[in-house]
């Protein structure tokens, strides 16, 4: 009962910020089946029988059977499971982009599952904002006509969407991009368009699939950082689609861990960590070694500084003095790793006016970004160094600190501690 | 032992009579319009000066080619050829004949192929009559043609409007069918109508595969006025198939030329008016 008392203080503060109350997204009693005959597939269902079972006898796919659950206004509800568990087919019937075979969803007390056309596209345009895994800017426009697509559906004014989307590109970050065209755009530059375009209508109700799974590790953090940021000030329901425990636990104020089309557990991130609901949470969470868990790509910090290997030693040994550091890694034009120069080396080539080629030692370990963290504690253990972590084309990602793995391990710790 | 023939050409026949007992207003119609269009289109192509016409066209290779100097000279040299071998005349006929058909073509087959788009009843049910109309050899369509529209350069439209659409058809029905799943589900995920959707999203981002379609049409169309010749449409096609008839190797060399250099020119015309979109998305 301490876990009631802690959501209800997270609460507060934000209903007070909420602008209305009545955003409430209830689902009751959702089903979805993909195929001619969906009564036999519930029927089979009914009887006791798995989804792989049905799919046997019918050929019928349950993509979700008998789904119920309450979203508060101004809480981030995670849809959280594996490929295949339903949960982006749960996102889409939310907006009908996914017809439900039965089941009501009501939002804000409206049943959309019932609305005809009209009314759908009208709640569609004034409450439910999307934003897409593949980003799924229109390729013709601009990044301001995509931000101002919305807009234009529901007619408003070239001058006054301009306006709009200026505003909100300014707000993502991407203030001089307007005149862009997505396909000049970086991947976690293109979502922020994607998330500019699903606010600019002024959504109650942002529907996220996958959002950031696209995007590489690092960009993915910071993307995060920066939707519980904007979260903080404008306070949206959202309902966050994603396969990845890390990022529920990070965003998501509740989390419904789905399997085969149905809600396993709905609970805090406290609640799945100290609770695990059935042998199929616990496998995602509890039981499991944080050092099997977490891998490179969540615990490496930005490669700063590194020295271009076309650099002179003179360079290498300011980085290092600049940064009060006793090496720093090497890297050619395409930011490939070539090895690592030691303070000591530096010096002396500096003395005997050699260039960094001459003293890197190529011989460092490194890791990919999805080793994890048991592989990179023994190889960083034997090493003087940082354990630089490569793509497959050897580019340098990142790299991880001796402390940046125990802080990661004990943050977690902590986290199942505290609830259990 | 032998079965009695059966009547299919008879059949035809009664066929055609009936059709033109009953709808010859309407093949009148059609055939004064299609007229009127070629008629006034190569006067007014005939009525502006060769040069300026020919520097018109030039400016307008340049213009969509982004600057392609070169392609540009071409295109001035190609005209000015043709002009020289007096087959000027000849050749706006010709350009009058393409452009009315492809017009015609186009505004039948684009909407003809979004419907198919959106529709797979429809797609399956226009499938097997573009495979028979795309393998059908295109003198056949002559004779229908003929039969309706008498001879001259109305049912040499008629024919190359036949021969012409496929491909405008079957690409505007691609294009439209290959717009990504979430492009769609952003459309609709947006709040937009239908006719949003297809005016805003489908349509934009097929156009790239739309406008290869509007390029075989025209160079079909192009190929078909000189079939058409055998039945009385003029222009080049005219010349080359009096060039045959006369054993006139020079003759139909220099209208065959004049037609290749049109068909250059609207080749790359059309292949430029849509930029390339870099990357996919």
């Amino acid at each position: 009962m301490k876990l009631e008392g802690s959501v209800i203080f997270k609460k507060l503060p934000r209903d007070e910020h909420s602008r209305s109350l009545q955003t409430t997204i209830s689902v009751e009693g959702l089903t979805r089946v993909f195929g001619k005959d969906p009564e036999k597939a519930l029927k089979l269902r009914n009887s006791g029988c798995s989804k792989e079972e049905i799919y046997e006898e019918t050929k019928e796919i349950l993509a979700l059977y008998n789904v119920s659950f309450e979203v508060m206004p101004g809480e981030i509800f995670v849809l959280m499971g594996l490929s295949g568990s339903g949960k982006s087919t749960l996102l889409r019937c939310i907006n009908r982009l996914i017809e439900p075979t039965s089941g009501r969803i009501l939002i804000g007390g409206e049943d959309i599952v019932g609305m005809n056309q009209d009314e759908l596209r009208e709640i569609r345009r004034r409450k439910l904002g999307m934003i897409f895994q593949s980003f799924a800017l229109l390729p013709h426009r601009t990044v301001l006509d995509n931000v101002a697509f919305g807009l234009e559906i529901q007619g408003i004014p070239e001058e006054e969407r301009y306006r709009r989307g200026e505003e909100l590109l300014r707000m993502v970050g991407l203030g001089e991009h307007g005149a862009s065209m997505p396909s000049q755009l970086s991947g976690g530059m293109k979502q922020r368009v994607g998330l500019a375009r699903a606010l600019a209508g002024d959504p109650e109700i942002l529907l996220m699939d996958e959002a950031f799974s696209a995007l590489d590790p690092l960009i993915r953090r910071e993307m995060q950082d920066e939707l519980l940021d904007l979260q903080q000030r404008l306070n949206r329901t959202i309902i966050f689609v994603t396969h990845d425990l890390d990022e529920a636990l990070k965003l998501g104020d509740r989390i419904a861990l789905m399997r085969d089309g149905e809600v396993v557990q709905i609970g805090t991130p406290e609640e799945i960590l100290a609770n695990p609901g059935d042998a199929y949470v616990e496998q995602f969470v509890a039981g499991v070694d944080m050092t099997k868990v977490l891998s490179a790509s969540d615990v490496m910090r930005r490669p700063e500084p590194v020295a271009r290997c076309t650099a002179g030693s003179r360079v290498a040994l300011h980085l290092m003095e600049e940064h009060d550091i006793g090496s720093v890694f090497v890297v050619d034009r395409e930011r490939r790793l070539k090895g690592i120069v030691t303070l000591d080396d530096t010096l002396e080539a500096v003395r005997a006016g050699r260039g960094l080629e001459e003293i890197v030692i190529t011989d460092v370990p490194t890791v990919a970004p999805d080793a994890s963290l048991t592989d990179i504690i023994s190889l960083i253990a034997e090493s003087p160094y940082p354990m630089a972590v490569v793509d497959d084309d050897s580019r340098l990602q990142g790299l991880v600190f001796r402390g940046a793995i125990l802080g990661a391990l004990a943050r977690k710790r902590s986290d199942v501690d505290e609830s259990a | 032992m032998s079965l009695p023939k059966l009547p299919l050409g008879a059949a035809i026949e009664a066929l055609v009579n009936w059709i033109e007992q009953y709808f010859g207003w309407l093949l009148d119609g059609i055939s004064a319009a299609l007229g009127f269009l070629i008629g006034g289109l190569q006067d007014l192509l005939l009525a502006i000066p060769e040069l300026i016409l020919i520097l018109l066209v030039t400016i307008l290779v340049w213009f969509v080619t982004r600057r392609d100097i070169k392609l540009a000279g071409l295109t001035a040299l190609g005209l000015l050829l043709i002009w020289n071998l007096r087959l000027w005349n000849l050749a706006m006929l010709t350009l009058a004949l393409v452009l009315v058909s492809t017009i015609v073509a186009l505004a039948i087959s684009i909407p003809l192929g979004i419907v198919a788009a959106r529709s797979d009843t429809i797609n399956a049910a226009l499938r097997p009559i573009l495979d028979f109309m795309q393998t059908m050899p295109s003198f056949v369509y002559l004779i229908p043609a003929v039969i309706f529209f008498g001879l001259g350069n109305v049912p040499g439209i008629i024919a190359t409007v036949v021969f012409a659409m496929p491909p405008a058809l079957r690409l505007t029905n691609l294009g439209i069918r290959q717009v990504p799943v979430e492009l769609i589900e952003v459309a609709d995920a947006f709040g937009s109508t239908p006719r949003q959707k297809l005016f805003k999203v489908q349509l934009p981002v097929a156009l790239p595969t739309i406008m290869a379609g509007v390029n075989q049409c025209i160079m079909l169309a192009l190929s078909m006025t000189v079939i058409a010749s055998m039945i009385g449409a003029g222009g080049l096609g005219y010349q080359v198939l009096v060039g045959i008839q006369r054993v006139n190797i020079g003759m139909g060399f220099e209208a065959g030329l004049a037609i290749v250099i049109i068909a250059i020119i609207l080749d790359r015309i059309t292949q430029n008016l849509v930029p390339q979109q870099e990357g996919e998305r």
